[in-house]
This record gives structure tokens, C-alpha cells and sequence, in this order.
């Protein structure tokens, strides 16, 4: 199919990068997978399988602990992972890196630890319009906990967060901000520089919810300065249950524990415990040990490719899939942003989310339809729900194609 | 007809349906075709909530029968929801409550029923046998309470 012309070569070899994902190579239903519900999660490479595969056969023990030589090899490859994604994230050391379960758990950790260690009855935390359940929950449970009180920063009809407002928020009560860096449900990417300087100028810190950011684009902590940086290993190529809490050091070191137990702890007696130090004093019980170790091999295979390259085909993508679905009769999009990345939410004349889902499943066409576990979001635009079609280095233009045929013979059936 | 009845003839109309296309033609045309529910039975009461669909359901007792009438705010969840009524509707409590539903998997929509589809279907199945379980149990008190 003849494709619009201004679409520059890519710098990345798409077709041999399909064929290193071997869920792209299957059908659904006889049909070849088009696969476009990458923001919920993405496929895995060989190489992250085979790492997985490798662990349990050669390496598997127990880390930090053991003398034998086997748990020196996991340990050794344990920490390893936890180099590369520091580089990856340009911390400014391994230490700062803390690997979670996920994005989930490390918002919950820094809600929990920063909760007990800094807020007080009346403080005021701050997160969007936009977020995510995951960046609205932990907090609301901990501000309940603490007498705290959680303000919105509100978001325009594009989608967009209002600036003004967010500093006219920016009071003394205000203890902390966590602002999601790309909105999951509207693929808007958020002026998170901007917020960063805004609460940094009154000494407040600020966690960015990067679950959406750093398989689409460069993340560098230290150029971001921000305080607190989360995302989820499965998202960008890796394992389901990984995932990375960065944190800067000075903040790390003043939170308390989140969760007590084996390997965060110096010694302990009855009487009194002793923390472990960094990064260890956040990483209670026996980890993600293989999880992490093929988390390591996911982000060295994006490295390999390019963020930046990565990144240069998905705005390509992005921009070729908003030109082509506004051409269908009754699309409107959810989420106009100016900036956006990974994804694009919308709606077709009053077809509800879940049937257009459905008849694009029977296509062979997985995209997601619902909430996208943004309530709030689909309140502010008084809908049920949207459906969105979300990208990865893996897809296509001919994807693209597939979706927006999918779409019309969907559209057909069901006004 | 009995509920196995109508499920067979079910099963038999969709065979002669070959591909999904088909299939979901018909539903769909089901769902619109839907006796929608009194509007006064719209409210959070008749409400069953999925995660992603919702259907209201409104059942009414008619010589002993229980009549269902439902909407959905999704058309394919209707068509199924329709099909539901249909077995379902005009049948004794009794009858309800003992019966067996196999048709939704016979005509190969199986996944609809899956607690992970989130789209009501299941839990208006669950509450249609509620329904019947509950009204069989009043009558019978009713019943056993002539009798004393």
C-alpha cells in the first residue's frame, strides 16, 4: 500500500526488529496479530526470554547472601541490572536505582515512606486531572492516613494540564507533586520541566510517573532533576513484576522503610532493627531476581536500537495514525494534546468503546477499550469510556492501515 | 418451549452462520431490536454493573412467569442480553433456577461469559437466577404458610 510520502527512512530496521518478538509472528483467529495495546503492555523480545530461560538453568540462587559460587554469579548479575538502569536513567549512582514490582509498587512505596516521614495533618499533596489510578490511590490512602489533603491540578478540553492553575496551587502546604509524565489514557506528554522548576523554586519534590515516558523517549534524571521516577519493567519490553523506583539519594536516605523483612536490615535484635543501607534498605525479602536480570537484557536491547531512533519512528507513527483515523466519519479524539506520545485515545459517532473492541478483535486487532484505569479522566470528558490504539517500536504503518480499515467495517456494522 | 428448547433452537440458527461476521451481524440486529426496558427501571436498582458495559435488568412476575426486559448502553452486550431474555422470559421460577445455560458457548461466544469480559453478561446471568432462586423461595413460604 502506498503510504503518505514525507515519511522519512527510519534509522531502525523494523522488519528485523518484528522478527526478534516472537508473539508478533502468531494469529489470532487465523489472522495475523495487529498488536495495539502497547501502553498496557508490551511483547517481549528473544533475548529477554532466552535471559529468563538462562537464569533458571545456569545462575538461579539466592542473591546477597550465599558464599557459594552461584549465589556470587545471581548476585553479581542482580546488581548488574541495576547499573544498566542507572546509566540507562543517567542516575547518578546504582544506588539510587530501587527495583519494585512496578510502576504500582514504587508509588505506593514512596507514598507510604514519604507519608509517614514528612507529612503532617493539613499538608497538601498534588497530582493531576490525568493520572492514572495508580498515581491517585496510594496517595488518597496516605493523605487519609496522615490528615493530608490531595489537590488536582485540572486539565483544558485538549487534555492539556492548565499551568496557571498548577502555581496558583503551589502554596507552603504543599509537601510533594506527582504528575505523570505521558497520560496513559490521552498520550498527552506533560511540561514536566516546567513543574519540576515551579516546586523546586519552593523546595517542594516531585515524582514523575514515567510508566508511559521512558520506552518512548530519553529520560534523564539528572537533566529532569527530579526527585522521584517510576516506571514498570513490562511496559518497556521486559518482564510482568519488574519494575524501577529511582529516587535521589539524599531523598532516599531521609525516607524511612517501606516494607520490613529480610535483606533491607543490618542487624536485628528484639529490641531494635538496623536498616540496611541504599539501595537495599528499600528492597525487602528475596527479589524479582530473574526479573530484574531479563529487565537488564530488555533495556540494553532499547539501547541497542536507540531511544532517540525509537522515538523519531513513533512520532512518525503517531502522526500518521492521527492523519489517517480523522479521516473516518465520526472519529473525534480523546485527548488533543499539542505533545503527545504512545498513544491515542478516541471515539467513533456514539458507537460505545466495547463493541467498537469487540469487532476489532474479531479483525485480529488488539487495542484497549474501556477506562484505561483513569476514571477521573473519562468524568472530566463525561464518557464511558474511549478506545485507544497505542505503539511500540515493533509497529507498522501497514498496522496503522489495518486499524483504520478495522475501524470503518466496524463502524459499518454497528450504525 | 422449554429453556432447552429454545436454547437448541438457538444453537441451530447460529450454525447456519459461518463466519464471525455473521454472527455479530445478527447480535447486533438483536440488540437493536431489543424491547427496551421501561425507563422508570433505568435506575442504580436495575443497574448491573461491568467494568466496561452495563446492562439494566427489570424482571416482573406474570401468571406465575417471570417476564425479563433489560437494556445495555453497548449494542453487542444487548444482542446477548436479548438472547438471554428470549431463554429466559416467560418461564416459571423453578424452571430458572434449575436450568442450565450452554448455548452462549455452543454458538462459540464462550468469552462472553468469562469473569474477565467485565460487560455484565455474567452477572445478569448470576442475577437472573437470583431472581428466580428468590421468587421460588417466596412462593414457597407463601405456599407453606396457606398450608399451616
Amino acid at each position: 500500500m502506498q503510504h503518505v510520502p514525507d515519511i522519512t527512512v527510519p534509522a531502525i530496521d523494523i522488519e528485523k526488529i518484528r522478527k526478534d518478538f516472537p508473539l508478533l509472528q502468531e494469529k489470532v483467529y487465523g489472522i495475523p496479530l495487529v498488536y495495539l495495546d502497547n501502553a498496557a503492555t508490551t511483547q517481549k523480545p528473544q533475548i529477554v526470554l532466552d535471559t529468563l530461560m538462562h537464569y533458571y538453568i545456569h545462575l538461579n540462587s539466592n542473591v546477597h547472601r550465599g558464599v557459594h559460587h552461584l549465589s556470587q554469579e545471581a548476585t553479581a548479575a542482580y546488581e548488574n541490572s541495576r547499573k544498566t538502569v542507572a546509566s540507562f536513567l543517567n542516575a547518578r549512582k546504582p544506588e539510587e536505582i530501587i527495583f519494585t514490582k512496578g510502576t504500582t509498587d514504587g508509588i505506593n512505596l514512596v507514598a507510604y515512606s514519604f507519608g509517614r516521614g514528612e507529612i503532617k495533618p493539613g499538608d497538601v499533596v498534588l497530582v493531576s486531572a490525568m493520572e492514572h489510578h495508580s498515581n491517585i490511590v496510594p496517595w488518597q490512602m496516605m493523605c487519609e492516613d496522615r490528615g493530608a489533603e490531595l489537590k488536582v491540578i485540572p486539565m483544558d478540553e485538549n487534555g492539556e494540564l492548565i499551568m496557571s492553575e498548577f502555581s496558583a496551587l503551589l502554596t507552603d502546604k504543599v509537601k510533594i507533586i506527582a504528575v505523570t509524565y505521558v497520560s496513559n489514557s490521552l498520550g498527552t506528554v506533560n511540561p514536566v520541566r516546567d513543574i519540576i522548576t515551579q516546586a523546586h523554586a519552593r523546595n517542594i519534590p516531585v515524582l514523575l510517573d514515567a510508566a508511559q515516558a521512558v520506552q518512548h523517549m530519553p529520560v534523564d534524571v539528572q537533566e529532569l532533576d527530579v526527585d522521584f521516577l517510576v516506571f514498570s519493567g513490562h511496559k518497556i519490553y521486559g518482564p510482568t513484576g519488574t519494575g524501577v523506583l529511582y529516587g535521589k539519594e539524599e531523598w532516599l536516605d531521609r525516607l524511612p522503610p517501606y516494607q520490613g523483612g529480610g535483606d533491607m536490615i543490618k542487624t536485628v535484635t528484639f529490641a531494635k532493627t538496623i536498616y540496611n543501607v541504599l539501595p537495599y534498605k528499600f528492597e525487602a525479602g528475596t527479589p524479582d531476581i530473574s526479573g530484574a536480570i531479563a529487565l537488564e537484557a530488555a533495556i540494553k536491547y532499547v539501547q541497542q536500537i536507540g531511544v532517540e531512533n525509537i522515538q523519531a519512528w513513533e512520532e512518525q507513527l503517531v502522526e500518521y495514525a492521527v492523519q489517517q483515523l480523522q479521516q473516518i466519519d465520526g472519529l473525534r479524539f480523546i485527548g488533543n494534546a499539542r505533545h503527545r506520545s504512545g498513544a491515542i485515545s478516541f471515539l467513533v459517532h456514539d458507537i460505545h468503546p466495547y463493541d467498537l473492541g469487540e469487532l476489532l478483535d474479531k479483525q485480529g486487532i488488539a487495542i484497549r477499550t474501556g477506562h484505561h484505569c483513569a476514571e477521573p479522566v473519562m468524568g472530566f470528558f463525561c464518557i464511558p469510556g474511549t478506545v485507544r490504539a497505542s505503539f511500540a517500536m515493533y509497529t507498522t504503518f501497514e498496522d496503522i492501515d489495518r486499524l483504520v480499515a478495522g475501524i470503518k467495517k466496524a463502524a459499518a456494522m454497528l450504525t | 418451549m422449554t429453556i432447552k428448547e429454545k436454547q437448541d433452537e438457538l444453537i441451530s440458527d447460529f450454525s447456519f452462520m459461518e463466519n464471525w461476521m455473521d454472527k455479530y451481524e445478527h447480535i447486533i440486529q438483536l440488540g437493536k431490536e431489543l424491547p427496551l426496558i421501561d425507563e422508570k427501571y433505568k435506575t442504580p436498582d436495575h443497574l448491573i454493573k461491568g467494568c466496561q458495559s452495563q446492562v439494566w435488568l427489570h424482571t416482573d412476575m406474570q401468571d406465575g412467569k417471570l417476564i425479563f426486559t433489560a437494556d445495555s448502553d453497548a449494542v453487542i452486550t444487548k444482542g446477548l442480553v436479548s438472547l438471554m431474555i428470549t431463554v429466559f422470559s416467560g418461564h416459571t421460577p423453578k424452571e430458572i433456577a434449575a436450568s442450565e445455560i450452554y448455548f452462549i458457548d455452543a454458538i462459540g461466544l464462550s468469552s462472553h461469559l468469562s469473569p474477565t469480559r467485565s460487560n455484565g453478561l455474567l452477572s445478569m446471568l448470576k442475577q437472573v437466577k437470583l431472581y428466580a432462586v428468590a421468587y421460588e423461595a417466596k412462593s414457597q413460604s407463601q405456599k407453606n404458610g396457606k398450608e399451616l
